[in-house]
Protein backbone atom coordinates (compact mmCIF):
# COMPACT_ATOMS: atom_id res chain seq x y z
CA UNK A 1 0.00 0.00 0.00
CA UNK A 2 3.07 2.24 -0.01
CA UNK A 3 2.26 3.56 -3.46
CA UNK A 4 -0.79 5.29 -1.98
CA UNK A 5 1.32 7.28 0.46
CA UNK A 6 2.74 9.81 -2.03
CA UNK A 7 -0.73 10.30 -3.54
CA UNK A 8 -2.23 10.94 -0.10
CA UNK A 9 0.64 13.20 0.82
CA UNK A 10 0.26 15.22 -2.39
CA UNK A 11 -3.50 15.49 -1.87
CA UNK A 12 -3.02 16.66 1.71
CA UNK A 13 -0.48 19.22 0.50
CA UNK A 14 -2.98 20.45 -2.09
CA UNK A 15 -5.70 20.81 0.55
CA UNK A 16 -3.32 22.66 2.88
CA UNK A 17 -2.30 25.06 0.11
CA UNK A 18 -5.93 25.65 -0.84
CA UNK A 19 -6.81 26.34 2.79
CA UNK A 20 -3.89 28.77 3.19
CA UNK A 21 -4.88 30.58 -0.01
CA UNK A 22 -8.52 30.79 1.11
CA UNK A 23 -7.53 32.22 4.51
CA UNK A 24 -5.19 34.69 2.81
CA UNK A 25 -8.02 35.76 0.49
CA UNK A 26 -10.50 36.19 3.37
CA UNK A 27 -8.08 38.28 5.44
CA UNK A 28 -7.12 40.41 2.42
CA UNK A 29 -10.71 41.00 1.29
CA UNK A 30 -11.70 41.94 4.83
CA UNK A 31 -9.02 44.65 4.71
CA UNK A 32 -10.45 45.94 1.40
CA UNK A 33 -13.71 46.88 3.08
CA UNK A 34 -12.37 48.21 6.39
CA UNK A 35 -10.76 51.59 7.01
CA UNK A 36 -8.21 53.01 6.72
CA UNK A 37 -7.92 53.02 2.94
CA UNK A 38 -4.84 54.16 1.05
CA UNK A 39 -6.08 56.22 -1.94
CA UNK A 40 -2.54 56.98 -3.18
CA UNK A 41 -1.60 53.30 -3.23
CA UNK A 42 -4.88 52.28 -4.87
CA UNK A 43 -4.40 55.03 -7.47
CA UNK A 44 -0.89 53.82 -8.24
CA UNK A 45 -2.12 50.27 -8.72
CA UNK A 46 -5.03 51.42 -10.90
CA UNK A 47 -2.54 53.14 -13.20
CA UNK A 48 -0.11 50.18 -13.17
CA UNK A 49 -2.77 47.59 -13.92
CA UNK A 50 -5.11 49.65 -16.08
CA UNK A 51 -3.21 52.30 -17.98
CA UNK A 52 0.11 50.49 -18.47
CA UNK A 53 -1.62 47.27 -19.60
CA UNK A 54 -3.48 49.07 -22.39
CA UNK A 55 -0.80 48.57 -25.11
CA UNK A 56 -0.43 44.84 -24.53
CA UNK A 57 -4.18 44.27 -24.24
CA UNK A 58 -4.84 46.47 -27.27
CA UNK A 59 -2.33 44.66 -29.49
CA UNK A 60 -3.46 41.21 -28.35
CA UNK A 61 -7.15 41.83 -28.97
CA UNK A 62 -6.54 43.75 -32.22
CA UNK A 63 -4.67 40.87 -33.84
CA UNK A 64 -7.07 38.30 -32.37
CA UNK A 65 -10.01 40.13 -33.98
CA UNK A 66 -8.12 40.30 -37.29
CA UNK A 67 -7.25 36.59 -37.25
CA UNK A 68 -10.81 35.69 -36.28
CA UNK A 69 -12.21 37.50 -39.31
CA UNK A 70 -9.62 35.95 -41.61
CA UNK A 71 -10.10 32.39 -40.34
CA UNK A 72 -13.89 32.64 -40.38
CA UNK A 73 -13.82 33.81 -44.00
CA UNK A 74 -11.72 30.80 -45.03
CA UNK A 75 -14.51 28.41 -44.09
CA UNK A 76 -17.53 30.38 -45.34
CA UNK A 77 -19.26 31.22 -48.61
CA UNK A 78 -18.73 34.91 -49.48
CA UNK A 79 -22.46 35.64 -49.59
CA UNK A 80 -22.90 34.32 -46.07
CA UNK A 81 -19.60 35.59 -44.75
CA UNK A 82 -20.52 39.26 -44.97
CA UNK A 83 -23.29 38.80 -42.41
CA UNK A 84 -21.79 35.98 -40.34
CA UNK A 85 -18.24 37.27 -39.78
CA UNK A 86 -19.32 40.37 -37.81
CA UNK A 87 -21.42 38.12 -35.59
CA UNK A 88 -18.57 35.63 -35.06
CA UNK A 89 -16.13 38.43 -34.28
CA UNK A 90 -18.31 40.35 -31.85
CA UNK A 91 -19.61 37.29 -30.00
CA UNK A 92 -16.20 35.63 -29.77
CA UNK A 93 -14.52 38.79 -28.59
CA UNK A 94 -17.08 39.81 -25.98
CA UNK A 95 -17.79 36.34 -24.62
CA UNK A 96 -14.41 34.66 -24.69
CA UNK A 97 -11.37 36.06 -26.42
CA UNK A 98 -11.19 39.51 -24.92
CA UNK A 99 -11.69 38.43 -21.28
CA UNK A 100 -9.46 35.35 -21.48
CA UNK A 101 -6.64 36.97 -23.46
CA UNK A 102 -6.74 40.08 -21.27
CA UNK A 103 -6.68 37.91 -18.14
CA UNK A 104 -3.74 35.87 -19.40
CA UNK A 105 -1.76 38.90 -20.59
CA UNK A 106 -2.33 40.73 -17.30
CA UNK A 107 -1.37 37.57 -15.40
CA UNK A 108 1.94 37.58 -17.25
CA UNK A 109 2.54 41.30 -16.86
CA UNK A 110 1.00 42.25 -13.52
CA UNK A 111 0.79 38.94 -11.64
CA UNK A 112 4.50 38.36 -12.17
CA UNK A 113 5.37 41.94 -11.18
CA UNK A 114 3.28 41.71 -8.00
CA UNK A 115 4.87 38.40 -6.98
CA UNK A 116 8.37 39.72 -7.68
CA UNK A 117 7.85 43.01 -5.86
CA UNK A 118 6.16 41.57 -2.78
CA UNK A 119 8.52 38.57 -2.79
CA UNK A 120 11.53 40.89 -2.78
CA UNK A 121 9.96 42.87 0.05
CA UNK A 122 9.52 39.59 1.96
CA UNK A 123 13.10 38.37 1.58
CA UNK A 124 14.59 41.81 2.34
CA UNK A 125 12.50 42.10 5.54
CA UNK A 126 10.51 45.06 4.21
CA UNK A 127 7.25 43.29 5.10
CA UNK A 128 8.55 42.71 8.65
CA UNK A 129 9.45 46.40 8.73
CA UNK A 130 5.86 47.31 7.80
CA UNK A 131 4.59 45.26 10.75
CA UNK A 132 7.02 46.86 13.19
CA UNK A 133 5.85 50.26 11.94
CA UNK A 134 2.29 49.35 13.01
CA UNK A 135 1.11 48.93 9.42
CA UNK A 136 -0.77 45.81 8.39
CA UNK A 137 0.84 44.36 5.23
CA UNK A 138 -2.51 42.98 4.03
CA UNK A 139 -4.04 46.43 4.17
CA UNK A 140 -1.02 48.30 2.80
CA UNK A 141 0.22 45.89 0.12
CA UNK A 142 -2.49 43.38 -0.76
CA UNK A 143 -5.81 45.28 -0.50
CA UNK A 144 -4.88 48.06 -3.01
CA UNK A 145 -3.79 45.45 -5.56
CA UNK A 146 -6.96 43.40 -5.14
CA UNK A 147 -9.15 46.49 -5.51
CA UNK A 148 -7.24 47.60 -8.61
CA UNK A 149 -7.32 44.12 -10.18
CA UNK A 150 -11.03 43.77 -9.55
CA UNK A 151 -11.91 47.15 -11.04
CA UNK A 152 -9.43 47.59 -13.89
CA UNK A 153 -9.77 44.23 -15.65
CA UNK A 154 -13.44 44.86 -16.60
CA UNK A 155 -12.46 48.24 -18.08
CA UNK A 156 -9.56 46.66 -19.97
CA UNK A 157 -11.89 43.98 -21.33
CA UNK A 158 -14.37 46.60 -22.57
CA UNK A 159 -11.49 48.32 -24.35
CA UNK A 160 -10.34 44.92 -25.66
CA UNK A 161 -13.86 44.16 -26.96
CA UNK A 162 -13.86 47.39 -28.92
CA UNK A 163 -10.37 46.99 -30.33
CA UNK A 164 -10.97 43.32 -31.20
CA UNK A 165 -14.09 44.19 -33.19
CA UNK A 166 -12.12 46.99 -34.83
CA UNK A 167 -9.49 44.39 -35.85
CA UNK A 168 -12.24 42.30 -37.48
CA UNK A 169 -13.51 45.43 -39.20
CA UNK A 170 -10.07 46.27 -40.62
CA UNK A 171 -9.63 42.81 -42.15
CA UNK A 172 -13.23 42.65 -43.41
CA UNK A 173 -13.21 46.11 -44.97
CA UNK A 174 -9.65 46.38 -46.30
CA UNK A 175 -8.51 42.79 -46.86
CA UNK A 176 -11.70 40.91 -47.71
CA UNK A 177 -13.38 43.84 -49.47
CA UNK A 178 -16.65 43.79 -47.50
CA UNK A 179 -18.84 46.86 -47.28
CA UNK A 180 -17.78 48.62 -44.03
CA UNK A 181 -21.31 49.87 -43.35
CA UNK A 182 -22.71 46.34 -43.57
CA UNK A 183 -20.02 45.06 -41.17
CA UNK A 184 -20.92 47.77 -38.64
CA UNK A 185 -24.66 47.13 -39.10
CA UNK A 186 -24.33 43.39 -38.44
CA UNK A 187 -21.92 44.01 -35.59
CA UNK A 188 -24.36 46.35 -33.86
CA UNK A 189 -27.26 43.96 -34.39
CA UNK A 190 -25.31 41.11 -32.78
CA UNK A 191 -24.01 42.92 -29.72
CA UNK A 192 -25.94 41.35 -26.84
CA UNK A 193 -25.95 42.80 -23.34
CA UNK A 194 -25.57 39.32 -21.89
CA UNK A 195 -22.40 38.68 -23.93
CA UNK A 196 -20.79 41.94 -22.78
CA UNK A 197 -21.96 41.45 -19.21
CA UNK A 198 -20.58 37.88 -19.05
CA UNK A 199 -17.22 39.18 -20.29
CA UNK A 200 -17.18 41.89 -17.64
CA UNK A 201 -17.99 39.40 -14.87
CA UNK A 202 -15.24 37.10 -16.14
CA UNK A 203 -12.82 40.02 -16.20
CA UNK A 204 -13.57 41.00 -12.61
CA UNK A 205 -13.06 37.39 -11.55
CA UNK A 206 -9.80 37.12 -13.53
CA UNK A 207 -8.53 40.42 -12.11
CA UNK A 208 -9.13 39.16 -8.59
CA UNK A 209 -7.39 35.85 -9.37
CA UNK A 210 -4.34 37.54 -10.91
CA UNK A 211 -3.92 39.99 -8.03
CA UNK A 212 -4.62 37.41 -5.33
CA UNK A 213 -2.18 34.81 -6.66
CA UNK A 214 0.49 37.40 -7.43
CA UNK A 215 0.28 38.74 -3.88
CA UNK A 216 -0.09 35.31 -2.24
CA UNK A 217 2.94 33.80 -3.95
CA UNK A 218 5.06 36.88 -3.33
CA UNK A 219 3.97 37.13 0.31
CA UNK A 220 4.98 33.53 1.00
CA UNK A 221 8.23 33.49 -0.96
CA UNK A 222 11.31 32.27 0.88
CA UNK A 223 15.02 31.90 0.29
CA UNK A 224 16.31 34.90 -1.61
CA UNK A 225 16.45 35.38 -5.37
CA UNK A 226 15.61 31.76 -6.15
CA UNK A 227 12.52 31.90 -3.92
CA UNK A 228 11.35 35.12 -5.56
CA UNK A 229 11.86 33.56 -9.01
CA UNK A 230 9.83 30.50 -8.01
CA UNK A 231 7.09 32.73 -6.55
CA UNK A 232 6.90 34.67 -9.82
CA UNK A 233 6.62 31.49 -11.90
CA UNK A 234 4.00 30.03 -9.55
CA UNK A 235 1.99 33.25 -9.65
CA UNK A 236 1.77 33.26 -13.45
CA UNK A 237 1.18 29.52 -13.89
CA UNK A 238 -1.42 29.17 -11.12
CA UNK A 239 -3.26 32.34 -12.20
CA UNK A 240 -3.33 31.18 -15.84
CA UNK A 241 -4.74 27.78 -14.90
CA UNK A 242 -7.33 29.26 -12.55
CA UNK A 243 -8.36 31.77 -15.21
CA UNK A 244 -9.08 28.95 -17.66
CA UNK A 245 -10.92 26.87 -15.06
CA UNK A 246 -13.04 29.78 -13.82
CA UNK A 247 -13.69 30.80 -17.45
CA UNK A 248 -15.39 27.47 -18.02
CA UNK A 249 -17.40 27.75 -14.79
CA UNK A 250 -18.61 31.28 -15.55
CA UNK A 251 -19.44 30.31 -19.14
CA UNK A 252 -21.45 27.39 -17.79
CA UNK A 253 -23.20 29.77 -15.39
CA UNK A 254 -24.19 32.24 -18.14
CA UNK A 255 -24.69 30.03 -21.18
CA UNK A 256 -24.99 26.44 -19.91
CA UNK A 257 -28.22 24.62 -20.60
CA UNK B 1 3.85 40.49 48.88
CA UNK B 2 6.65 43.04 49.27
CA UNK B 3 5.92 46.39 50.84
CA UNK B 4 7.52 48.31 47.98
CA UNK B 5 6.05 47.67 44.53
CA UNK B 6 8.84 47.44 41.95
CA UNK B 7 8.24 48.46 38.34
CA UNK B 8 8.08 45.50 35.95
CA UNK B 9 10.90 45.11 33.46
CA UNK B 10 10.29 46.90 30.16
CA UNK B 11 10.56 43.52 28.44
CA UNK B 12 10.17 40.23 30.28
CA UNK B 13 10.64 36.89 28.55
CA UNK B 14 9.96 33.63 30.35
CA UNK B 15 10.35 30.02 29.25
CA UNK B 16 10.22 30.95 25.56
CA UNK B 17 10.20 27.98 23.20
CA UNK B 18 10.23 28.14 19.43
CA UNK B 19 10.95 25.36 16.97
CA UNK B 20 10.95 25.04 13.20
CA UNK B 21 9.98 21.45 12.41
CA UNK B 22 12.34 19.31 14.49
CA UNK B 23 14.84 22.12 14.94
CA UNK B 24 14.44 23.59 18.44
CA UNK B 25 15.70 27.17 18.24
CA UNK B 26 14.61 28.66 21.56
CA UNK B 27 14.38 26.20 24.44
CA UNK B 28 12.98 27.80 27.58
CA UNK B 29 14.69 31.18 27.24
CA UNK B 30 14.41 33.76 30.07
CA UNK B 31 15.43 37.39 29.70
CA UNK B 32 14.61 40.71 31.37
CA UNK B 33 15.33 44.16 29.98
CA UNK B 34 14.83 46.95 32.50
CA UNK B 35 13.56 50.43 31.73
CA UNK B 36 16.27 52.58 30.11
CA UNK B 37 18.68 49.67 29.92
CA UNK B 38 20.61 48.63 26.81
CA UNK B 39 20.84 44.85 26.66
CA UNK B 40 22.69 42.99 23.95
CA UNK B 41 22.33 39.33 23.08
CA UNK B 42 25.37 37.61 21.60
CA UNK B 43 25.55 34.15 20.11
CA UNK B 44 26.77 32.25 17.10
CA UNK B 45 25.10 32.19 13.71
CA UNK B 46 21.86 30.22 13.87
CA UNK B 47 21.71 30.35 17.66
CA UNK B 48 18.26 31.98 17.60
CA UNK B 49 19.06 35.64 18.24
CA UNK B 50 16.93 36.89 15.35
CA UNK B 51 14.14 34.46 16.25
CA UNK B 52 14.09 35.91 19.79
CA UNK B 53 13.78 39.43 18.39
CA UNK B 54 11.05 38.39 15.94
CA UNK B 55 9.07 36.71 18.73
CA UNK B 56 9.17 39.91 20.80
CA UNK B 57 8.20 42.02 17.77
CA UNK B 58 5.25 39.73 17.02
CA UNK B 59 6.65 38.58 13.68
CA UNK B 60 6.85 34.97 14.90
CA UNK B 61 4.55 33.15 17.28
CA UNK B 62 6.36 31.01 19.88
CA UNK B 63 5.02 27.59 20.86
CA UNK B 64 5.35 28.24 24.58
CA UNK B 65 6.32 30.92 27.02
CA UNK B 66 5.49 34.45 28.05
CA UNK B 67 6.58 37.78 26.61
CA UNK B 68 5.55 40.90 28.50
CA UNK B 69 6.03 44.52 27.54
CA UNK B 70 5.52 46.95 30.43
CA UNK B 71 4.10 44.06 32.44
CA UNK B 72 1.41 43.15 29.88
CA UNK B 73 1.53 39.88 27.91
CA UNK B 74 1.82 40.43 24.16
CA UNK B 75 1.70 36.94 22.64
CA UNK B 76 -1.47 36.21 20.66
CA UNK B 77 -2.86 39.74 20.86
CA UNK B 78 -5.55 40.78 18.34
CA UNK B 79 -4.11 42.75 15.40
CA UNK B 80 -5.24 46.17 16.64
CA UNK B 81 -3.76 45.60 20.12
CA UNK B 82 -0.55 44.29 18.59
CA UNK B 83 -0.27 47.44 16.44
CA UNK B 84 -0.68 49.52 19.61
CA UNK B 85 2.18 47.59 21.27
CA UNK B 86 4.33 47.95 18.15
CA UNK B 87 3.93 51.74 18.37
CA UNK B 88 6.23 51.55 21.39
CA UNK B 89 8.89 49.90 19.21
CA UNK B 90 11.52 51.08 16.80
CA UNK B 91 13.58 48.60 14.83
CA UNK B 92 16.83 48.80 12.89
CA UNK B 93 16.97 45.82 10.55
CA UNK B 94 20.22 44.13 9.56
CA UNK B 95 19.92 45.11 5.89
CA UNK B 96 18.08 48.36 6.59
CA UNK B 97 14.79 46.98 5.13
CA UNK B 98 14.09 50.36 3.56
CA UNK B 99 11.05 50.49 1.28
CA UNK B 100 12.37 50.58 -2.30
CA UNK B 101 9.29 52.32 -3.64
CA UNK B 102 9.58 55.30 -1.26
CA UNK B 103 12.10 58.12 -1.12
CA UNK B 104 14.45 58.23 1.86
CA UNK B 105 12.45 60.90 3.73
CA UNK B 106 9.23 58.94 3.14
CA UNK B 107 10.90 55.88 4.66
CA UNK B 108 11.90 57.85 7.74
CA UNK B 109 8.46 59.47 8.01
CA UNK B 110 6.57 56.20 7.41
CA UNK B 111 5.77 55.45 11.05
CA UNK B 112 4.60 59.04 11.59
CA UNK B 113 2.33 59.12 8.54
CA UNK B 114 0.92 55.59 8.72
CA UNK B 115 1.15 54.84 12.43
CA UNK B 116 0.33 58.25 13.88
CA UNK B 117 -1.71 59.78 11.00
CA UNK B 118 0.55 62.84 10.87
CA UNK B 119 0.34 65.15 7.82
CA UNK B 120 2.98 64.47 5.17
CA UNK B 121 4.57 67.94 5.33
CA UNK B 122 4.91 67.89 9.11
CA UNK B 123 6.25 64.33 8.95
CA UNK B 124 8.75 65.40 6.29
CA UNK B 125 10.13 68.15 8.56
CA UNK B 126 10.60 65.60 11.35
CA UNK B 127 12.17 63.12 8.94
CA UNK B 128 14.71 65.72 7.78
CA UNK B 129 15.51 66.50 11.44
CA UNK B 130 16.01 62.79 12.20
CA UNK B 131 18.23 62.42 9.13
CA UNK B 132 20.31 65.33 10.46
CA UNK B 133 20.51 63.56 13.83
CA UNK B 134 22.20 60.59 12.13
CA UNK B 135 24.52 62.85 10.11
CA UNK B 136 22.68 62.94 6.77
CA UNK B 137 21.76 66.10 4.88
CA UNK B 138 18.28 67.07 3.70
CA UNK B 139 19.35 66.29 0.11
CA UNK B 140 19.69 62.62 1.03
CA UNK B 141 15.99 62.67 1.91
CA UNK B 142 15.11 63.09 -1.76
CA UNK B 143 17.15 60.05 -2.87
CA UNK B 144 15.83 56.53 -3.38
CA UNK B 145 17.12 53.71 -1.14
CA UNK B 146 18.83 52.06 -4.14
CA UNK B 147 21.07 55.14 -4.44
CA UNK B 148 22.50 54.77 -0.90
CA UNK B 149 25.67 53.04 0.31
CA UNK B 150 25.52 50.34 3.01
CA UNK B 151 26.49 52.80 5.76
CA UNK B 152 23.93 55.35 4.60
CA UNK B 153 21.23 52.68 4.56
CA UNK B 154 22.03 51.84 8.19
CA UNK B 155 21.85 55.53 9.12
CA UNK B 156 18.50 55.93 7.35
CA UNK B 157 17.28 52.75 9.06
CA UNK B 158 18.36 54.25 12.39
CA UNK B 159 16.60 57.53 11.58
CA UNK B 160 13.43 55.56 10.77
CA UNK B 161 13.76 53.57 14.01
CA UNK B 162 13.92 56.74 16.14
CA UNK B 163 11.49 58.89 14.11
CA UNK B 164 8.46 58.05 16.25
CA UNK B 165 10.52 58.45 19.44
CA UNK B 166 9.81 54.89 20.56
CA UNK B 167 10.14 53.62 24.11
CA UNK B 168 12.00 50.49 23.02
CA UNK B 169 14.47 50.20 20.12
CA UNK B 170 15.66 46.90 18.66
CA UNK B 171 18.91 46.61 16.74
CA UNK B 172 19.48 43.55 14.56
CA UNK B 173 23.20 43.20 13.73
CA UNK B 174 23.64 46.98 13.39
CA UNK B 175 27.24 46.86 12.17
CA UNK B 176 27.21 43.76 9.94
CA UNK B 177 28.65 44.42 6.49
CA UNK B 178 30.21 47.76 7.39
CA UNK B 179 33.89 48.72 7.45
CA UNK B 180 35.32 49.19 10.97
CA UNK B 181 35.22 52.98 10.85
CA UNK B 182 31.62 53.13 9.63
CA UNK B 183 30.72 50.45 12.19
CA UNK B 184 32.11 52.67 14.95
CA UNK B 185 30.20 55.66 13.58
CA UNK B 186 26.97 53.62 13.69
CA UNK B 187 27.75 52.44 17.23
CA UNK B 188 28.27 56.06 18.36
CA UNK B 189 25.00 57.07 16.70
CA UNK B 190 23.13 54.23 18.39
CA UNK B 191 24.47 55.22 21.82
CA UNK B 192 23.66 58.90 21.19
CA UNK B 193 20.14 58.27 19.88
CA UNK B 194 19.21 55.82 22.63
CA UNK B 195 20.51 58.19 25.34
CA UNK B 196 18.76 61.24 23.87
CA UNK B 197 15.44 59.39 23.69
CA UNK B 198 15.89 57.75 27.09
CA UNK B 199 14.79 54.56 25.35
CA UNK B 200 15.25 50.93 26.32
CA UNK B 201 17.35 49.00 23.79
CA UNK B 202 17.62 45.34 22.91
CA UNK B 203 20.27 44.45 20.34
CA UNK B 204 21.69 41.30 18.81
CA UNK B 205 25.11 41.00 17.24
CA UNK B 206 28.24 38.92 17.04
CA UNK B 207 30.44 41.97 16.67
CA UNK B 208 32.15 42.22 20.09
CA UNK B 209 33.47 45.75 19.46
CA UNK B 210 29.90 46.86 18.88
CA UNK B 211 28.68 44.91 21.92
CA UNK B 212 31.19 46.56 24.24
CA UNK B 213 30.25 50.00 22.97
CA UNK B 214 26.46 49.96 22.92
CA UNK B 215 25.46 47.59 25.73
CA UNK B 216 24.99 48.06 29.48
CA UNK B 217 24.46 44.35 29.85
CA UNK B 218 25.27 41.35 27.68
CA UNK B 219 23.49 38.01 27.53
CA UNK B 220 24.89 35.01 25.70
CA UNK B 221 22.50 32.71 23.85
CA UNK B 222 23.54 29.13 23.25
CA UNK B 223 21.40 26.14 22.31
CA UNK B 224 18.20 28.09 22.83
CA UNK B 225 18.97 29.34 26.35
CA UNK B 226 20.71 32.29 27.95
CA UNK B 227 23.83 30.69 29.42
CA UNK B 228 25.42 33.87 30.79
CA UNK B 229 24.06 37.29 31.61
CA UNK B 230 25.98 40.16 33.18
CA UNK B 231 27.27 43.73 32.93
CA UNK B 232 29.36 44.53 29.85
CA UNK B 233 32.30 45.46 32.09
CA UNK B 234 32.38 41.90 33.45
CA UNK B 235 32.28 39.96 30.22
CA UNK B 236 36.06 39.48 30.19
CA UNK B 237 35.81 37.94 33.68
CA UNK B 238 32.68 35.90 33.08
CA UNK B 239 34.26 32.63 34.18
CA UNK B 240 32.16 30.96 31.50
CA UNK B 241 34.11 28.90 28.96
CA UNK B 242 31.43 29.36 26.30
CA UNK B 243 31.52 33.14 26.66
CA UNK B 244 35.32 33.18 26.69
CA UNK B 245 35.53 31.15 23.51
CA UNK B 246 32.95 33.35 21.79
CA UNK B 247 34.38 36.75 22.71
CA UNK B 248 37.91 35.70 21.76
CA UNK B 249 36.73 34.03 18.56
CA UNK B 250 38.52 30.73 19.18
CA UNK B 251 37.78 27.63 17.10
CA UNK B 252 38.76 25.40 20.04
CA UNK B 253 36.48 25.25 23.06
CA UNK B 254 33.18 23.90 24.29
CA UNK B 255 31.21 25.43 21.40
CA UNK B 256 31.32 23.09 18.44
CA UNK B 257 30.30 24.61 15.12
CA UNK B 258 28.11 22.26 13.14
CA UNK B 259 29.93 21.80 9.85
CA UNK B 260 28.29 19.39 7.43
CA UNK B 261 30.78 17.07 5.74
CA UNK B 262 30.65 17.24 1.96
Amino acid sequence: MNFLQPIGSAFRGFLESTGRLALFAIVSVSHCVRPPVYPRLIGRQLIDIGYYSLPVVGLTTLFSGMVLALQSYAGLDRAVAESVIPRIVVQSMTRELSPVLTGLMVAGRIGAAMAAEIGTMRVTEQIDALTTLSTNPHKYLIAPRLIAGLTMLPLLVLVGDTIGVFGGYLVSAYKLGFNPAIFLKFTWENVAALDVWSGVVKAACFGFIVALLGCYNGYHSRGGAQGVGAATTNAVVSASILILVSNYLITEMFFGK
Amino acid sequence: MSAVETAPPKIRVRNLRKRFGRNVVLDGLDLDVDVGESVLVIGGSGSGKSVLLKCILGLLEPEEGVIEVDGAPVIGLPAADREAVNRKFGMLFQGGALFDSLRVWENVAFGLVQGENMGRMQAKDIAIAKLAAVGLSANVGELWPAELSGGMKKRVGLARAIATEPEIIFFDEPTTGLDPIMADVINDLIVKCVRELGATALSITHDMASARKIADRIAMLYKGEIIWNGPTSEIDRSGNDFVDQFIHGRAEGPIRMEVRAS
